[in-house]
C-alpha cells in the first residue's frame, strides 16, 4: 500500500511539472512581457535593465525552474489587470467554487445513486422507463440550456430564487462561506442544480447498469439460494460491488464539476474562480490563467489519487494486488 | 416420511416463437439421507428441475404444472417470502462454479455469519463460532484466521469447500449439487465428492448430485435419475440401472462410462444430438435416435411407468413382453 501511494505521488508530481511547463509557456506566447513593462520611448539599455532585473535574461530553463519553484510555494506574481497577489485572488475565489462543487458532488450522489438502484431493481415500472427517459434529456440537454431554463421558471416565473450571484456571505477566517445564512444557501440551489445534473444523470445510468450486471452474477444468484433477504442482497451484496466502478468514474467527474463550473459561474455570475478565469481570458491576464491551470489540474490529481487509494480500500482484491506489489 | 416429491413438474419460458417446456411432466422422490444422481446431456433439464425445487426460476420462466413437496408440505405455490425461508434452511444448494459464486468484496466470514444468522437465529459470536466450525469440518486448515479473509485468497477446491459450508451452515435437510465439481481440476475433484459424500453421512441431509460423471454417480448415489430432452428417462437404484439399464438412452449412456472425458456432451454411442426444446418430436423425444425404435415410438410419448423409487419411460418395457 505504501510502496502504491508512493508511486502514484511520484507519478503525480510528474504531471504537476508538466502542467506548470504548459502554464510557463503561456507567458512566452503571450509576446515579450518587457514590452509591456516599461515606456514606449525606453531605450534598449532601460529594456535590458527591466530584463535582468525580471531574471528574463537568464536561460529558459532557469526560468521554468525558477516558476516552479515560486508556483510550489503558491506565489504567482501579481496580475496583469489590477496588480494584486495571483494567490490572494484565487484565495478569495475559492471558497465560491468550491462550495458550489461540493453541493453539486453531494446532489449527484445523493440523488444518483438511489435512483440509480431504483431503476435497477425494478426496470420495468413505470417510474424506472420514466426516469431512464428524463436522464436521457438530462444528458444530452446542453447545461447553459439548463441553467436558462431553470433561472426563466425558478427566478423569472416564480420569482422563488435568486438567478445571481452568492447572496450574503459569512466569513470564518479567510474562508467565505454561504451555507450559514438562508440567502446564501438560496442562492445555492441553482447554480448547483445546473452543474450537477449531467453528473447526476451519469451516476444515475452507471449505477443502473452496474447494478443491473452485479444482479445476475453467480454470487448473487447463490446469495438467493441462501435464503437471504432481498435486502441484503441488494444493498449488502450487490451495492458495494457495483459502487466500486462507480466511484472511479464519480472521482473522474469531480475534476469536470469544477471545470463545468467556469460555465455555471459565468451563467449565475458566481463569482468562483471559473468566472475569475474568464475575465482573466478576456484581459489576456496570463499570471491569474497561469495559475489557474495549476491549481485545477493540482486539485484533479489530487482527486485522481485519492480515488484509486479509495478504490483499492474497498476492493479486498486490489488491496492484496498492491500489497503484494509493494512487497 | 418422503423428504422431497416432485409430481408432474413442467417448466415452461414464453417466447416469442411461442412457449417452450423447459422441463415437462418430472417426477421424482428423495428419501432423507439419501443421494439421488441426476445425469443427462447438456440441455436435458437438470439444472432447470433444481431451480424449479429451489424456486428460483428465471422469469419469465414459471411453473406451469405439476407439484413440489417437502416434507409433506407443498412449497411450489408459497410466496416468495415464505419460498426465501425455506432456501437454505431447508434446501441448500451448490453451484458449478466455486471462484464466482462467492462475493469478492465481503470476507467468507461475513459471508457464512450472516447466512447462519439469517436462518438460526443465533448471536453474532455464536454464529461467529458455528461458521468457523464448518470451515473445520469442510477440511479449511487454520479456519480460526481464514474466516477473515476474502474468497480471493482461497484455492479453487477452497472455495468449492466453502461453498459447501455455505450450503450447509443452516442444516437443511436437502442440499442440490449441481455440477459441484465439474469447473475444478481432476486432482481436486474427488477430494470435493468424497467431502459431500462425508458430509452427506454425518449430517443426514440427502444430496441430488447432478453430475455429467457417471463414475461418481457410480460411488456415490444410492439412486439415479436420467434426463433427456427434459424429462426423466428412467430412475432407480445405481446398481441395477448400472448393470442393468433398461431405458436404451441410459443403456448408450452406460455404455460410455469407460470413456468418461469431463464431458460426454455428445454420446460416442449413440448417433444424433438431443433435440432443442422446441424441436422436439411428437413421440418419444430418444426415438430419432433408439436403435429399438419400433411403431409406438413415433406415435405417443412414453410415461414414466414404475413405482417412486424405480421407473422407466419406454414403450419398450411397456408394449413388449419382456
Ligand atoms: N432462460 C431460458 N430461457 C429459455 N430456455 C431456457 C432458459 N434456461 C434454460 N432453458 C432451456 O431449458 C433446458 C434445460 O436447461 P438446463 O440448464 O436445465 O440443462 P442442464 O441439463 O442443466 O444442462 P447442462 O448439463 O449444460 O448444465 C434447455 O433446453 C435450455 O435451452
Ligand atoms: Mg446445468
Amino acid at each position: 500500500m505504501l510502496g502504491f501511494l508512493i508511486r502514484r505521488i511520484i507519478q503525480s508530481i510528474f504531471v504537476m511539472l508538466a502542467v506548470a511547463l504548459i502554464a510557463f509557456m503561456m507567458f512566452r506566447f503571450m509576446g515579450d512581457p518587457v514590452n509591456s513593462m516599461v515606456a514606449e520611448t525606453a531605450t534598449t539599455e532601460e529594456r535590458e535593465a527591466v530584463r535582468e532585473r525580471l531574471g528574463l535574461d537568464q536561460p529558459l530553463w532557469v526560468q521554468y525552474g525558477r516558476f516552479v519553484a515560486r508556483a510550489a510555494q503558491g506565489d504567482f506574481g501579481l496580475s496583469w489587470r489590477n496588480a494584486r497577489p495571483v494567490s490572494t485572488l484565487l484565495a478569495e475565489r475559492f471558497p465560491a467554487t468550491a462550495e458550489l462543487v461540493l453541493v453539486a458532488a453531494g446532489l449527484s450522489l445523493l440523488v444518483g445513486i438511489p435512483l440509480g438502484i431504483l431503476t435497477a431493481l425494478k426496470p420495468g415500472s413505470l417510474s424506472a422507463q420514466t426516469l431512464q427517459f428524463v436522464s436521457l434529456i438530462g444528458i444530452s440537454l446542453p447545461t447553459f440550456v439548463t441553467g436558462i431554463l431553470l433561472i426563466l421558471v425558478f427566478s423569472v416565473w416564480l420569482n422563488w430564487l435568486p438567478s445571481f450571484g452568492r447572496g450574503t456571505v459569512v466569513d470564518i477566517g479567510w474562508w467565505s462561506t454561504g451555507f450559514l445564512t438562508v440567502s446564501g444557501l438560496k442562492a445555492l440551489i441553482l447554480p448547483s442544480v445546473m452543474l450537477c445534473l449531467f453528473q447526476l444523470t451519469l451516476i444515475m445510468r452507471l449505477v443502473r447498469a452496474e447494478m443491473m450486471e452485479v444482479l445476475r452474477t453467480d454470487y448473487i444468484k447463490f446469495a438467493r439460494a441462501r435464503g437471504l433477504p432481498n435486502r441484503s442482497i441488494h444493498f449488502r451484496h450487490a451495492l458495494k460491488n457495483t459502487l466500486i466502478p462507480v466511484i472511479t468514474i464519480f472521482g473522474l467527474q469531480l475534476g469536470g464539476l469544477i471545470a463545468f463550473a467556469i460555465i455555471t459561474e459565468t451563467v449565475f455570475q458566481w463569482p468562483g474562480m471559473g468566472a475569475l478565469f474568464i475575465q482573466a481570458v478576456s484581459f489576456g491576464d496570463v499570471p491569474v490563467m497561469a495559475a489557474y491551470l495549476v491549481l485545477v489540474s493540482l486539485i484533479f490529481v489530487v482527486i485522481n489519487t485519492s480515488v484509486d487509494l479509495l478504490y483499492a480500500v474497498l476492493d479486498p482484491r486490489l488491496r492484496a494486488d498492491a500489497a503484494r506489489a509493494a512487497h | 416420511m418422503t423428504l422431497l416429491t416432485v409430481e408432474d413438474l413442467t417448466v415452461t419460458f414464453p417466447g416469442r416463437r411461442g412457449s417452450v417446456n423447459a422441463i415437462e411432466n418430472v417426477s421424482l422422490s428423495v428419501e432423507p439421507g439419501e443421494i439421488l444422481g441426476m445425469v443427462g446431456e447438456s440441455g436435458a433439464g437438470k439444472s432447470m428441475t433444481g431451480a424449479a425445487i429451489i424456486g428460483l426460476i428465471e422469469p419469465p420462466g414459471h411453473i406451469a404444472g405439476g407439484r413440489i413437496t417437502l416434507e409433506g408440505e407443498r412449497i411450489d405455490t408459497l410466496p416468495p417470502e415464505a419460498m426465501r425461508r425455506i432456501r437454505g434452511r431447508r434446501i441448500g444448494a451448490i453451484f458449478q462454479d466455486p471462484l464466482t459464486s462467492l462475493n469478492p468484496v465481503l470476507t467468507v466470514g461475513e459471508q457464512l455469519i450472516e447466512t447462519i444468522q439469517t436462518h438460526l437465529g443465533l448471536s453474532r459470536a455464536a454464529a461467529r463460532e458455528r461458521a468457523i466450525d464448518w470451515l473445520r469440518r469442510v477440511g479449511i486448515p487454520a479456519p480460526e484466521a481464514r474466516i477473515d479473509t476474502y474468497p480471493h485468497q482461497y484455492s479453487g477446491g477452497m472455495r468449492q469447500r466453502v461453498v459447501i459450508a455455505l450450503a450447509l451452515c443452516a442444516e437443511p435437510r436437502l442440499v442440490i449439487a449441481d455440477e459441484p465439481t465439474t469447473a475444478l481440476d481432476v486432482s481436486v475433484q474427488a477430494q470435493i465428492i468424497a467431502l459431500l459424500r462425508r458430509l452427506a453421512r454425518e449430517t443426514g441431509v440427502a444430496v441430488i448430485l447432478v453430475t455429467h460423471d457417471m463414475g461418481v454417480i457410480a460411488e456415490t448415489a444410492d439412486r439415479v435419475a436420467v434426463m433427456y430432452a427434459g424429462r426423466i428417462v428412467e430412475v432407480g437404484p445405481v446398481a441395477r440401472v448400472l448393470a442393468n439399464p433398461r431405458h436404451p438412452y441410459t443403456e448408450g449412456l452406460m455404455a460410455s462410462i469407460p470413456r468418461i472425458g469431463p464431458r460426454p456432451d455428445r454420446l460416442a454411442q449413440i448417433e444424433g444430438a438431443m433435440p432443442r426444446p422446441h424441436a422436439r418430436p411428437p413421440g418419444c423425444a430418444f426415438a430419432p435416435r433408439c436403435p429399438h425404435r419400433f411403431a409406438p415410438c413415433v406415435e405417443r410419448r412414453p410415461e414414466l411407468r414404475g413405482t417412486a423409487a424405480a421407473a422407466v419411460a419406454c414403450h419398450l418395457t411397456t408394449e413388449v413382453p419382456a
